[in-house]
């Protein structure tokens, strides 16, 4: 819809945007800011703005003080496996339900997507519970295993949208040309297939490494992932806004970065395939 | 076309994912169900199996429990009317041609990327601190005396916090139901003299009227568990405890399972109320 608009009217609205969009960033650009100052420039009243001496120092005293590397490795373990586990058991899942549709799909879709809104505060003593018999609180491969069962109803569900727009016809096509099972689908579902894949893997490593209810719960030291590390940061000590501001970058920016190419899956991910 | 040696595949590989779901959800639920019918106290050595419904009458009548639900509606509704109102005018502008789109986007957006426990510290520390943080800089500025946000206002200041995280999901959707629509319709109507305010009320609005459900029902599920927030800012007092925050205490602060399962359970039923509309146009949307 190419519509001729004036180019001042087009200004006008570029700089109201802009204005309305830095007001939304700027919690985020001011703790980016701010962790690159020294405490004592950190409070300064009027604070500056990028007038400063820039310090990295910041950043040396978070590692060294609290071994911000292993919450790091334990977000990464914990987010990266869930998801990695999550999609292994759901493609086959999701392959099924696309190609082999039958009367029950629907309602089992439904169901899958009725479990994801039981409010997780309701299962939280038995899944405690659980885990001290098992032995398992406060590890990782608990978390793994529960934020694979909390996203799974939803990478089946975006499986599934991105399995049904592959044509029918080609799978028929191909076994025409004579391919067997096993090369139909290593060399033409499979690539029509990855880009589907790539985007609910890139969703929920988000929503997993943001998840912030059963990690603060069931993690204590060995297994706290960076949402359990900056929580530990909620009763201020002395001058600490500065590497408030240092760990809470270095907890966001990765997920920054990664959600900056997963805006379009996202729509379609957190609706179920409602809104595309 | 299936076949039954495929139709039997496909159960098959339907099977784990059906299997794991069944357990995650039965499980817990069961267990928490059998604890709210009993008195279990951990810490005390309490264990009675089977004392009625006294959990639910004590959860029910204590007037924490309404504070509780008030508490919890006035935060989901506030942020809802916020995050909606302002995602319809975000989607608006962001639909327009303006210079720069792609990085305008990516600055709204950016707030969901953020995990809430960092989002929540930011707000209270940077923020709504009383001394340092930027809104009594703002304060100060104007000659106003700061504000003690988290204290004075403290549950204004979440339904703050939650709408600036939950702002860039509204407006994605919406703005991604305005692009959809037709754009000739919107000519015509402009070409025959409607005003502005016209078109958007009777025509982009009843386009917009399905995604605006979605919203509303999606946020719903997410805002009624909200916990970081409260967690890391005011851990319920104030009067900021919802019922997901309360049900957390009675179970894991103060140890009575038994009264906090009972709460449990009554959060599933009143989730379960909203899952039900939901469930219905997502399922409607199969269909099509």
């Amino acid at each position: 819809m190419a519509r001729a608009v004036s180019s001042r009217a087009r200004l006008g609205w570029s700089a109201v945007a802009w204005v309305i969009g830095l007001l939304i960033f700027f919690p985020i650009l001011w703790t980016i800011l701010t962790s690159f100052k020294t405490e004592s420039e950190a409070i300064a009243s009027p604070p500056s703005l990028v007038f400063f001496d820039w310090t990295l120092e910041n950043y040396e005293v978070v590692q060294e003080r609290s071994n911000y590397a292993r919450f790091l490795w334990n977000s990464i373990v914990i987010a990266g496996g869930s998801t990695l586990l999550g999609v292994l058991i759901a493609v086959p899942a999701a392959w099924a339900m696309a190609f082999q549709p039958t009367r029950r799909t629907k309602d089992i879709l439904l169901w899958m997507l009725s479990t994801k809104m039981l409010p997780a505060v309701g299962v939280l003593y038995p899944i405690y519970l659980i885990c001290i018999r098992l032995g398992v609180l406060d590890s990782k491969i608990a978390l793994v295993v529960i934020l694979m069962l909390i996203n799974l109803p939803i990478i089946v569900w975006m499986l599934y949208t991105y399995f049904r727009e592959i044509p029918g016809e080609i799978l028929e096509a191909a076994r025409m040309d004579g391919a067997s099972l096993r090369s139909e689908i290593l060399y033409v579902l499979t690539p029509m297939a990855i880009p589907g894949i790539a985007s609910t893997v890139l969703l929920n490593f988000i929503l997993a490494w943001n998840e912030a209810f059963w990690t603060l719960n069931l993690t204590a030291v060995s297994a706290a992932p960076l949402t359990a590390f900056i929580a530990s940061y909620s009763s201020p000590e002395g001058l600490f806004f500065a590497k408030l501001s240092a760990a809470s970058t270095m907890a966001i920016a990765p997920i920054l970065i990664l959600g900056w190419f997963s805006q379009k899956q996202l729509v379609r991910g957190l609706t179920f395939g409602a809104v595309k | 076309m299936a076949t039954k040696a495929s139709a039997s595949a496909a159960r098959l590989m339907m099977a784990p994912a059906v299997t794991l779901l069944l357990g995650w959800m039965l499980v817990p639920l069961v267990m928490t169900l059998y604890f709210s019918f009993a008195d279990y106290r951990p810490l005390r050595g309490a264990f009675e199996p089977w004392i009625g419904f006294e959990n639910y009458e004590r959860f029910v009548t204590s007037s924490s429990f309404w504070d509780a639900v008030t508490t919890t509606l006035t935060m989901v509704g506030g942020i809802l009317v916020i995050t909606v109102c302002f995602g319809i005018l975000l989607a608006l502008l962001l639909d327009k041609p303006i210079y720069g789109q792609g990085v305008v986007r990516i600055l709204v957006i950016a707030p969901f990327f953020v995990m809430p426990t960092v989002s929540a510290l930011v707000w209270k520390n940077m923020m709504m601190d009383p001394v340092n943080g930027i809104l009594s800089h703002v304060w100060r500025f104007f000659g106003a005396a700061p504000h003690d946000w988290l204290v004075q206002t403290p549950t204004l200041s979440i339904i703050l916090i939650v709408s600036w995280q939950w702002l860039p999901f509204a407006t994605l959707i919406l703005l991604t139901a305005i692009q959809s629509l037709d754009g000739e319709q919107l000519e015509a109507a402009e070409m025959d003299g409607a005003p502005p305010l016209k078109r958007f009320w009777f025509i982009i609005l009843p386009h917009l009227s399905r995604a605006i459900t979605i919203v509303i029902l999606i946020q719903t599920i997410f805002l009624l568990s909200i916990f970081a927030e409260i967690f890391v800012t005011t851990q319920g007092s104030f009067g900021t405890r919802t019922l997901t925050y309360l049900v957390y205490q009675r179970v894991l602060e103060s140890q009575n399972v038994g009264l906090g399962s009972a709460g449990g359970i009554i959060a599933v039923i009143l989730a379960n109320i909203v899952a039900i509309f939901l469930m219905r146009i997502v399922g409607k949307n199969l269909d099509a």
